[in-house]
């Protein structure tokens, strides 16, 4: 085993694995951005794990149903990063939040300061570029606290991957006592313009220190079509009495690959409301890993999957309950139509000692086509004995009974059909507590699934 | 209003209707009652135009035209209204936004203007009071969640708000405590009028005291093998039904 914090040679990996490990020499040689030794460690240490882990195959338990091979058969190259210029009349559209608000704009993976506001934000908020963070002073000390300490990138060789090439991405800390008035919009746009695939690996440091109170929006979109690969990597932490609603829109190109985790730890009496809408991507993978690690700690982890065409998307869950008293909800619902594929697992842990822990975990597929498909599969550890655990899930199509029961009060075929299924979305919808996010986002689904109906019915 | 001839429906096969007769007239209410397995609710369903079961035989003339003919959408539209006995929870849905579509699916077949949602919840706010809800249960969504008897209420005030021409109450009344049974009955007897009609479809005697029918059939081995006043139901509650089913196999 190669020691941590050393990089193989390269003659002892496979081609693909040198490709990667070749351009983090280069990556590396170049500077990366004047990053400090302790972060340079780091990447050395996750480049080395990305080299003895490769890329999954689906032998792997957790990759049973998603194969990466598009992915590491394609020769992505590090995206420049705010080379292509963006203006803001292009930003515009592509916003969650309409109204003006606070946001930092990622072009390619690099903050872009010119497309970016912090109107509305107290001034002892942060809301910017990692890079800069890294690089300042203040700043540093908390992401060094708190960087890379969360996400298992030794468990996962796209988090390490992603820890290797950690650059830039947006850096959020929200100060005690402070609450946040308006969602603030962290929008990662992939320019799609480069003359070959490119991959950007975007790192995000959500903090929201104890009692404070905060909305954020990761969003992911694109500017134009073509292969382009995001490997995300977000780290939440929510710490003591803090109440965070964190919204995480994947809107990327039909063409792209996606793949992310998203890991956060919350304090004692905190809430965190993480709500995932999965709509873009050819190939999409989201790891979400949610530690509640203070005793009365609430989580709602709530998903929704819209996918057509040929995508497909595999949200892989991992609830950890680790201390006693606390309560998560899960609630994902999928919406498959053509011939699309949604993967769910749903894993729940409960830890010696996290007594009175209450459990609930759902997942409800619909399939529009029968050439759709949907795998849910609930796993469930449980190693105290004062619990309230309970999970299920459904996979099929629209229930016959529902569309007469509809028709029978008046309703068209169609108006039931399109009726049942939006209210497979809205569901989980109902469940997101900022009005303007879940207003936005309403609308956005029933764009989709109208789109999808016009489809069908061409 | 209603003229069924010589209705025969099966489902999955089997023969639940053998050739059921049946006129209701507007401004009347017949109360349909029978053993379980009777065919009362297939009848109920048939007439709803449930995809599941099938008609061999027969016809049904709603105000002269084929009701086998048209769709569920559109029976619901000629105004006749079935309510279920299980009714269906609709995830996602309010109560609200359900109700009023299904208002203005109706409204826009009539020719008339559809309701914009604040128009539409003025309308609401007394037929609510009738069945003793506020307001909240519009913004739960459709039936999810909701108790048995709830899930009857709701069906009661979906009634109140389309204000059907005839309404078939499909077991309605089972299921239901003392109070919901007379919030309900209370309802039903409120919404008469010369020009609508109701079937009961029940099982029990209870709800006939609360709603007086004209009529009284029942239906054994899925044919009317009797009728007559509201103190046929009366007999049946004395007597049971076997005594109806061996006149019937004497007949």
């Amino acid at each position: 085993m190669t020691p941590l914090g050393k990089a193989p040679d390269v003659s002892d990996v496979p081609d693909v694995i040198n490709r990667y490990v070749a351009d983090f020499r280069a990556f590396a040689a170049n500077g990366a951005g004047g990053a400090p030794s302790w972060l340079k460690e780091i990447r050395e240490g996750a480049i080395a794990r990305f080299a003895q882990l490769g890329f999954p195959t689906t032998k792997q338990e957790a990759w049973r149903f998603t194969s990466v091979a598009p992915i590491a058969e394609t020769r992505f190259v590090r995206a420049p990063g705010s080379e292509v210029p963006v203006s803001e009349s292009q930003v515009a559209p592509l916003l969650l939040r309409r109204a003006a608000g606070p946001r930092a704009v990622f072009v390619d993976g690099r903050h872009a300061p010119a497309l970016s506001s912090r109107v509305g934000l107290p001034r002892a908020v942060e809301a910017g570029s990692l890079a800069a963070a890294l690089q300042a002073g203040g700043g540093s000390e908390l992401a060094r606290a708190h960087l890379a300490r969360h996400a298992a990138w030794r468990e996962s060789p796209f988090a390490a991957l992603n820890t290797a090439f950690l650059l830039d991405g947006a850096f959020v800390h929200i100060p005690a006592g402070i609450a946040l008035e308006q969602p603030l919009e962290l929008l990662f746009i992939s320019t799609g313009q480069s003359l070959g695939p490119t991959v950007t690996h975007p790192r995000s440091l959500v903090v929201v220190d104890r009692g404070a109170e905060a909305a954020v929006i990761e969003h992911y979109v694109s500017l134009a079509r073509g292969v382009y690969w995001t490997n995300a990597v977000a780290e939440v932490v929510v710490d003591d009495e803090a109440r965070v609603e964190y919204y995480r829109v994947q809107g990327e190109s039909r063409d792209a690959y996606h793949v992310a985790t998203t890991h956060s730890r919350q304090g004692r009496d905190s809430y965190l409301g993480l709500h995932v809408v999965t709509l873009g991507a050819a190939l999409a993978r989201h790891d979400v890993h949610t530690v509640l690690d203070g005793t009365g700690a609430e989580l709602i982890l709530n998903g929704l999957y819209l996918l057509g065409g040929a995508q497909h998307a595999d949200h892989h869950t991992l609830i950890e309950h680790a201390r006693p008293h606390c309560a998560s909800h899960e609630f994902f619902n999928g919406v498959l139509d053509e011939r699309a594929h949604g993967v769910f697992t749903g894993r729940i842990i409960v830890r010696p000692g996290a007594q009175r822990t209450d459990s609930k975990q759902t997942n409800n597929n619909l399939l529009l086509s029968t050439e759709a498909r949907a795998d849910s599969q609930p796993q469930l550890e449980i190693y105290a004995d004062d619990v309230k655990c309970t999970h299920g899930s459904t996979v099929g199509p629209l229930d016959q009974t529902a569309l007469y029961y509809l028709r029978s009060r008046g309703l068209s075929a169609e108006t039931a059909q399109s009726l049942l299924t939006y209210g497979f979305a809205a569901e989980i919808l109902g469940r997101m507590r900022r009005a303007e996010v879940r207003e936005r986002l309403d609308q956005v689904v029933r764009d989709r699934l109208e789109s999808g109906a016009a489809a069908r019915a061409a | 209003m209603l003229e069924i001839k010589n209705l025969h429906a099966s489902v999955e096969g089997r023969e639940i209707l053998r050739g059921v007769d049946l006129t209701v007239r507007a401004g009347e209410v017949h109360a349909i009652m029978g053993p379980n397995g009777s065919g009362k609710s297939t009848l109920a369903q048939v007439l709803g135009g449930h995809p599941a079961y099938t008609v061999a035989e027969g016809s049904v003339l709603f105000e002269g035209k084929d009701l086998l003919a048209m769709k569920p959408e559109d029976r619901a539209r000629e105004g006749v209204f079935v309510a279920f006995q299980y009714p269906v929870a609709i995830r996602g849905i309010t109560n609200a936004y359900f109700l009023r579509s299904a208002v203005n699916a109706i409204r826009k077949h009539r020719g008339e203007e559809e309701l914009g949602p604040v128009e539409f919840m003025d309308r609401l706010e007394d037929k609510l009071q009738v069945i003793g809800w506020d307001s909240s249960y519009l913004s739960r969504p459709v039936n999810d969640g909701f108790s048995g008897g709830e899930k009857k209420r709701n069906e009661i005030l979906q009634m109140a708000v389309l204000e059907p021409k005839l309404a078939i109450l499909d077991e309605t009344d089972s299921g239901l405590d003392i109070d919901a049974l007379k919030t309900v009955a209370h309802t039903v007897d409120k919404l008469r009028r010369p020009d609508n009609a109701t079937v009961l479809v029940t099982h029990y005697y209870r709800i006939l005291t609360h709603i007086a029918p004209d009529f009284v059939h029942v239906l054994s081995d899925g044919r009317i093998v009797k009728s007559g006043g509201k103190d046929l139901a009366l007999e049946l509650e004395e007597k049971g039904y076997d005594w109806i089913r061996e006149g019937a196999a004497v007949a």
